[in-house]
């Protein structure tokens, strides 16, 4: 058998796990040809499967992070955070997890301790089950401490369809609250740069806030996703992709704290492309953006949710960001990690 | 060759006048000071930075001038319409 | 953010543009910003929506990444293959290909390569791993050259032997000057550098004014900054009048920063010529280490292959720097070359023109048109 790739690449990068337009050219070039059978079908956070005749969703979701702890989190919250939210704004409940861990050799008990401490509050704060899980330990020198997997299944909630090819033309975009914290963080919590900030990741179950957002707003839902890796501006290029209709973005609107507008405008990031594990995306049918707004900012931990945008024509499989005098610019998806500029 | 920004000083390094904290929005980042010895600035002055380094101190006043100058702007430009509306052909100042 | 908003009011603004509007008329103006921070800015604030069709803005070579020949960073990489040397630079360098490579891919195959954001992180660097050599691979304009040269003077009165600077600062002015003599320049003012202004003050482009007749004005950075700089060059066009203005007095001084000169010139001195890509050799542009200083001289410290690496003759670099093409009229633009796979020096850095132009003006209008064909 020939080979099915199309990934033309001839080495793996850092930009490939980035979550960009590198991650994705592997993705569809390398995975999908050959786990896919409609490999062109639109790709979400979650995958539905159907065991005799219940659909339910599965995810997986890998976490490499440095360092492990960091203000307002840890690496086992986001595992088991991050998992979640997959499934949440694929539309599901997570019922279940299991958890892989790969850890590297001279790891104190004590850290590896806290982080299941972690995992464990997380769990039951997110409501969902750790079922088992496996772990596998490498030499001193790999794993940057410890990588944590966590695979979830959850079942979906009625009243709600996640297909980007429902989108339409004067459909809004919802942000959850305000982007960039939990990227601004660690790369402060690196100790790099000789930068303080008060800054604290993002990381939250945004289960109770879809929930939330379901069941007033359900049938208005067209799509969801969590803009992780990548930021807002990867989501939003994917979803204009997938749906072949223009995101058109009110710079105004959208929700930036100053310390991390400040960090950004020190190093030279755009907040669009920073990391969040707490916020999601949700394009709305027009008649129930009112609804699903108010839904959200009444909800726990939804104050900062705005309509940050919404779905026009042109410029079609693009976003478009606007400023309050006329001025515009295309957004593009990241190509690998952002760099920080000086120039 | 030209990101910069500016942020106040907070303090001083006690030990090192070279180095001070500046703050932008909230955010506090350690610059150095050594391009600006000959008028080093104060806690409370404002500094453009550049890959960590204050390059020049903001002044105050010519902001707040050139604000003054952009807000007149539109005013002299209705003010000579109007005038020219009276059909009057004199040059306006 | 205090200095930073006010100057991104959008009444203001567009009273601005309005002002800009009646001042153009119906004549055709061509005015070139020379500095990288103004063509992000330009693209990052929509600017060109609110400029009326016949105010042309020219991008010019003040991108820094842009015209480093690929032969230099080829030079520096080389010089970091010894396992222990610690290859520093900014984010802007990380993804600049050599002729094997960027930094970044060279990380990815084991090279140690580190994002730094200030020179002193590099020193830093240096003073937490003595048993490594820090190489600095420099870049920028006079900006950034003073903070290059602090650090030397520092790493030199310390007695920092584990680290060294790769010098590629060049200064502007031979720049603006290849431009000017360019035979197909055809240029009414220039929009002048904000930031390396703040170093050498406005006195250096007087020759602009006075012997060429061009209008300048040195800018800031915030929309009503820019605007309100053209402003002030439609008003000098109007009147025929060619002199030097100073709209970002807030930060620019006239007479420049004297400390970062001094530091200029005690570390610096100016290479006979240097190769700027897409311009060709430009006599007295560029900067290397004092003789004092050679112990700090990456290239004195090591060998460097110094090898020329000429761009494909397709690429039309060099007319679209010196404003005489649009970037969507070289031959290569949106076909071979790319931001993804960047062939000529404009599209390696998000600065640079073409790369610019790609982003912002060529998606929207391939957007637009796909749209219009479905």
């Amino acid at each position: 058998m020939g080979s099915r790739s199309r990934f033309r690449d001839p080495q793996i990068e850092m930009a490939h796990g980035a979550g960009g337009k590198a991650s994705r050219k592997l993705v569809e070039g390398l995975f999908a040809p050959y786990f896919f059978e409609n490999a062109g079908d639109p790709m979400g956070d979650a995958a539905p499967v159907d065991i005799s005749g219940t659909r339910v969703a599965i995810t997986a979701d890998s976490f490499v992070v440095k360092p492990l702890s960091f203000p307002g989190g840890s690496i086992g919250e986001l595992a088991v955070n991050g998992t979640v939210n997959d499934l949440a704004v694929s539309g599901a409940k997570a019922e279940a997890l299991v958890v892989t861990y790969i850890l590297e050799a001279g790891l104190p008990t004590s850290v590896l301790e806290a982080e299941v401490r972690a995992m464990a509050k997380a769990a039951r704060e997110a409501g969902v089950r750790i079922a088992g899980g496996d772990t596998k330990v490498v030499e001193h020198g790999k794993a940057d401490g410890m990588y944590i997997t966590t695979s979830g299944i959850g079942r979906y909630l009625p009243g709600v369809t996640i297909d980007p090819r429902s989108v339409r033309t004067g459909d809004k975009v919802i942000l959850s609250g305000p982007i960039g914290d939990h990227g601004i963080t660690i790369l402060l919590a690196r100790g790099d740069l000789d930068l303080e900030g008060d800054l604290s990741s993002d990381t939250r179950s945004v289960l109770p806030l879809v929930e939330a957002l379901v069941e007033a707003a359900g049938p208005g839902i067209r799509w969801m996703r969590d803009p992780t890796r990548g930021g807002v501006a990867t989501s939003l290029n994917e979803l204009a992709r997938d749906c072949r209709l223009g995101v058109i973005l009110a710079e105004d609107q959208i929700p930036v704290r100053d310390a991390v507008r400040g960090a950004c405008e020190l190093l030279g990031l755009d907040p669009l492309h920073i990391a969040n594990e707490g916020q999601f995306l949700a394009v709305v049918a027009p008649e129930y953006a009112d609804t699903a707004l108010n839904a959200l900012t009444m909800a726990p931990g939804g104050g900062g949710a705005q309509v940050i945008g919404e779905i026009r024509e042109q410029p079609a499989g693009s976003v478009l960001i606007t400023t309050l005098y006329g001025g515009s610019r295309i957004i593009d998806m990241l190509v690998g990690d952002p760099l920080p500029r000086i120039c | 060759m030209c990101l910069a920004i500016p942020g106040m000083i907070v303090e001083i390094s006690p030990e090192n006048r070279d180095s001070a904290l500046v703050d932008v929005v909230g955010v506090r980042r350690r610059i150095d000071l050594g391009l600006l010895l000959e008028d080093p600035p104060v806690p409370g002055d404002w500094v453009l930075i550049h890959v960590g380094f204050a390059m020049s101190k903001i002044s105050e006043a010519d902001a707040a001038d050139q604000m003054h100058t952009l807000r007149q702007l539109g005013e002299i430009d209705g003010a000579m319409q109007e005038v020219q509306g009276y059909g009057l052909e004199e040059e306006v100042q | 953010m205090k200095y930073v908003d006010e100057f991104r009011e959008p009444r203001l603004i567009s009273k601005t543009a309005e002002e800009i509007r009646r001042l153009a008329g119906t004549r055709k103006f061509r005015m070139m910003e020379v500095c990288g921070g103004h063509t992000h800015a330009i693209y990052r604030f929509g600017l060109k929506d609110i400029l009326p069709e016949n105010v042309d803005l020219i991008h010019g070579p003040g991108c820094p990444v842009c015209v480093l020949p690929m032969g230099r960073v080829d030079d520096g990489l080389a010089i970091a293959q010894d396992p222990n040397v610690i290859f520093a630079a900014f984010g802007d360098m990380m993804r600049v290909p050599g002729t094997q490579g960027s930094p970044l891919e060279h990380k990815a195959r084991g090279m140690d390569v580190r994002i730094v954001y200030s020179p002193s992180d590099a020193l830093k660097l240096a003073r937490l791993n003595p048993d490594r050599h820090v190489m600095f691979f420099a870049i920028g304009f006079e900006t950034t050259a003073p903070s290059t040269a602090l650090t030397l003077m520092r790493a030199k009165a310390e007695g920092i032997r584990n680290f060294s600077v790769f010098c590629n600062h060049v200064t502007i002015i031979p720049a603006i000057r290849a431009i000017l003599d360019s035979p197909d320049m055809r240029l009414d003012a220039f929009i002048g550098p904000g930031h390396v202004s703040t170093v050498i003050g406005c006195r250096p482009y007087e020759w602009i004014a006075q012997n060429e007749g061009k209008p300048i004005v040195v800018s800031g950075f915030e929309p009503l900054d820019m605007l309100q700089s053209v402003v002030m060059l439609l008003r000098q066009l109007n009147k025929g009048e060619a002199k030097v203005e100073n709209q970002y007095k807030r930060v620019v001084p006239w007479e420049g920063n004297r400390a970062a000169l001094q530091a200029m010139a005690k570390v610096f001195q100016l290479r006979p010529y240097f190769e700027w890509r897409g311009l060709g050799f430009i006599s007295q542009s560029a900067l290397r280490l004092r003789d004092e200083y050679a112990e700090w001289d990456a290239e004195q410290r090591f060998q460097v292959p110094g090898i020329r690496v000429t761009d494909p003759k397709a690429a039309q670099c060099g007319e679209v720097l010196k404003g005489v093409l649009k970037p969507h009229q070289c031959k290569l633009f949106g076909r071979e070359c790319t931001p993804e796979h960047p062939v000529g020096a404009l599209m390696v850095s998000s600065e640079g023109s073409c790369a610019a132009y790609f982003n912002y003006e060529h998606r929207k209008a391939m957007a637009t048109s796909l749209s219009q064909i479905a």
